[in-house]
């Protein structure tokens, strides 16, 4: 009883906001706020979509390059970190993991600045060099926390039969790390398709990110709701698809971040 | 066996994560560091080569007693309440969801994803959905009306009342009376559990503070030379539940997670032993919840310290009453060119995180070499 009662409060901004997303912009009414539509009206998503067309294709190469990106690093760093550990390896990945918990903010001037002076700045290269290298940490901390399962012998029996680094990397490891790439990448996409600061901050107004378009669609004076709120079901839907189909992995990621190992 | 060529190929295969990291974040914590000790900002601050002159500590003393900067006084006690609050809800909250669903009720797996969705949304989606919610003559305040009640009158974002206020310039005497508490807790736990050297230190220290607190402080020249009334912005509620809203669902994780680990033996003794469902919870399973809540705390605070999105998107950049530090940081950088003292103000921001996670970091490092 008491877990309906707690699901329906948190599902009361869904409700709210499928229902005024499928409004008519007269209908829309403080005092009727709660009030279904008399019928639903689909003119706010193509409005929406065709505002922010531009905005979610750039969210979506840049998500797609920075995941991709940043999984395969986090891959041979995890792999590095867990089987081919040296002297100081472990203080090397608590200072790397250090770069998961700044603030944004304390690395942003310089960021600009040295963007800027390569040209970088403005577009979605940049963007994308951000977010892969401020991925590192946790797409690292994941793999090493997932390859630290695959027993050494396997690795050093590998060794024996002569394979490299590379060859290990190949055979065994790459093959085996499946479940870590579906964790990571779901992980490193919903965090780049989020992102706002950076896309505020680092882009010129063409390749502004989706997060930062609905931002500003919101923002607006004397802005009708519907379209605010059809913009918002359009931003959220991939990352409310993946955590759909892929949940189990998503919290997987999720717990990857606090639970350290 | 692993010979010393490969090893030198792991070693050159993560060379370019470590320079890298060693760039973007060491080098660059070191530079913004510098630059809130310059006076970029004052000539030409967009060009290539800036102008910039050291100026010391004097941005932050302009930040800390200007005049003009009380908005950024005003959003460290922001942050402060935004902070206590939502890190304490969220671990209630998510506390109490997990253990409802501890019991496995039918349907576990569904009520699970729903309170875990928020996590997957932006920001800035949470932010602009809770916005019209919160809208001070619709949504939330009229929701009564629909039950024949009346409207609710709480003007939410748009508030400006404020409670708890209290002069800036006592903050010192205010800050030695709260730890003073804080020492006192300590001395009585230590008497109660017959640790006498540590109550007598404790003990002595709190004292020490209270007599400061009466006689002392005149003392010290206040912290700032006139009056400055800050206190709670009650439009700071607004943004609290909607980060609840969206956070609960992952201290509930946390917690589902760990009460699963609590081996049935355990229960079973328990209940054996006479402990009913509550005694349970309480007496048993939650301090074994122990490190759970500590990386929690850790884990949300930090992010609660940063949070800039959500306030964009509800409020804008320029409601003076929900700001937070983050986001007068991107006024003054972005916004105003003012670099120097947007840096001096990540440098504030950065500092209060590294309270938090550095403790947690070393802790951690010294658990992972000690297996």
């Amino acid at each position: 009883m008491t877990l309906i009662a707690v699901s329906l409060v948190y599902l009361v901004p869904v409700y709210m906001t499928v229902i005024t997303a499928l409004k008519q912009p007269a209908e829309i009414n403080l005092e009727t706020a709660w009030a279904l539509p008399s019928t639903p009206y689909w003119g706010s998503f193509v409005d929406a979509f065709n505002r922010m067309f531009p905005n979610l294709r750039n969210s979506l190469i840049l998500t797609v390059t920075g995941t991709l990106l940043s999984a395969l690093l986090g891959s041979l760093n995890g792999y590095v970190l867990s089987k081919w550990r040296f002297r100081g390896s472990d203080v090397v990945f608590t200072l790397m993991l250090f770069g998961m918990f700044i603030p944004y903010q304390i690395v942003l001037i310089p960021l600009f600045q040295t963007l800027r002076r390569f040209h970088l700045y403005g577009g979605l290269p940049g963007l994308i060099l951000t977010h892969v290298v401020y991925g590192i940490p946790i797409t690292t901390l994941i793999f090493r926390n997932f390859y630290a399962q695959i027993p050494t012998e396997m690795v050093e029996s590998a060794a024996i039969d002569g394979a490299g680094f590379f060859g290990i990397y190949s055979r065994i490891i790459f093959p085996l790390s499946w479940l870590g790439f579906v964790v990571v990448v779901i992980w490193q996409f919903t965090q780049i398709w989020n992102d706002f600061l950076f896309g505020v901050t680092l882009t010129k107004h063409e390749w502004k990110p989706i997060t930062v378009a609905l931002a500003y669609l919101a923002g607006g004076q004397a802005v009708k709701w519907n379209l605010p709120m059809a913009g918002s079901m359009l931003a959220a839907f991939p990352t409310l698809l993946v955590y759909i189909f892929f949940g189990r992995y998503f919290i997987r990621g999720l717990l990857a971040g606090s639970v350290k190992g | 066996m692993k010979n010393r060529r490969d090893r030198l190929i792991a070693v050159l295969v993560i060379m370019p994560s470590v320079i890298l990291l060693g760039i973007f974040v060491y080098w660059f914590i070191g530079r913004t560091f510098y630059i809130s000790m310059t006076d970029w900002g004052k000539e030409a601050p967009l060009a290539v080569n800036p102008v910039i002159h050291f100026v010391g500590l004097q941005n932050y003393k302009e930040l800390f007693t200007g005049i003009l900067n009380g908005r950024f006084r005003q959003d460290l006690v922001n942050t402060f309440f935004f902070t206590v609050l939502f890190v304490s809800g969220s671990l209630g909250l998510g506390l109490l969801l997990a253990i409802l669903l501890d019991r496995e009720p039918r349907g576990e797996g569904f009520f699970r994803t729903l309170f875990l969705f928020p996590m997957s949304l932006s920001f800035i989606v949470t932010g602009t959905i809770w916005r019209w919610l919160l809208a001070p003559r619709g949504g939330i305040n009229v929701l009564p009306k629909l039950f024949g009640l009346p409207p609710l009158g709480f003007e939410w974002t748009s508030s400006r009342t404020q409670i708890f206020s209290f002069n800036w310039q006592d903050l010192p005497r205010v800050t030695a009376l709260v730890v003073a508490a804080v020492l006192a807790c300590l001395t009585w736990r230590a008497v109660r559990r017959g640790r006498p050297r540590r109550a007598i230190i404790a003990g002595l220290c709190a004292a020490g503070l209270v007599a400061w607190y009466i006689w002392g402080s005149q003392l010290v020249p206040p912290a700032l030379p006139y009056p400055e009334i800050h206190g709670f912005n009650l439009a700071i509620v607004g943004i609290i539940i909607a980060a609840i809203w969206q956070f609960s669902g992952y201290t509930m994780a946390l917690y589902l997670a760990g009460l699963r680990g609590i081996p049935t033996e355990v229960r079973e003794a328990a209940r054996i032993d006479g402990c009913n469902e509550l005694q349970l919870y309480r007496r048993v399973a939650l301090p074994m919840l122990k490190p759970i809540t500590l990386s929690a705390v850790i884990i949300l605070g930090h992010i609660s310290l940063k949070t800039f999105d959500l306030v964009f998107a509800m409020t804008g950049p320029d409601h003076a009453s929900t700001d937070m530090p983050s986001v007068l940081m991107f006024v003054k950088t972005f916004r105003g060119n003012q670099f120097a003292e947007g840096a001096g103000i990540a440098v504030v921001l950065f500092i209060l995180v590294a309270m938090v996670v550095i403790p947690y970091l070393a802790w951690s490092l010294r658990e992972r070499s000690s297996l």
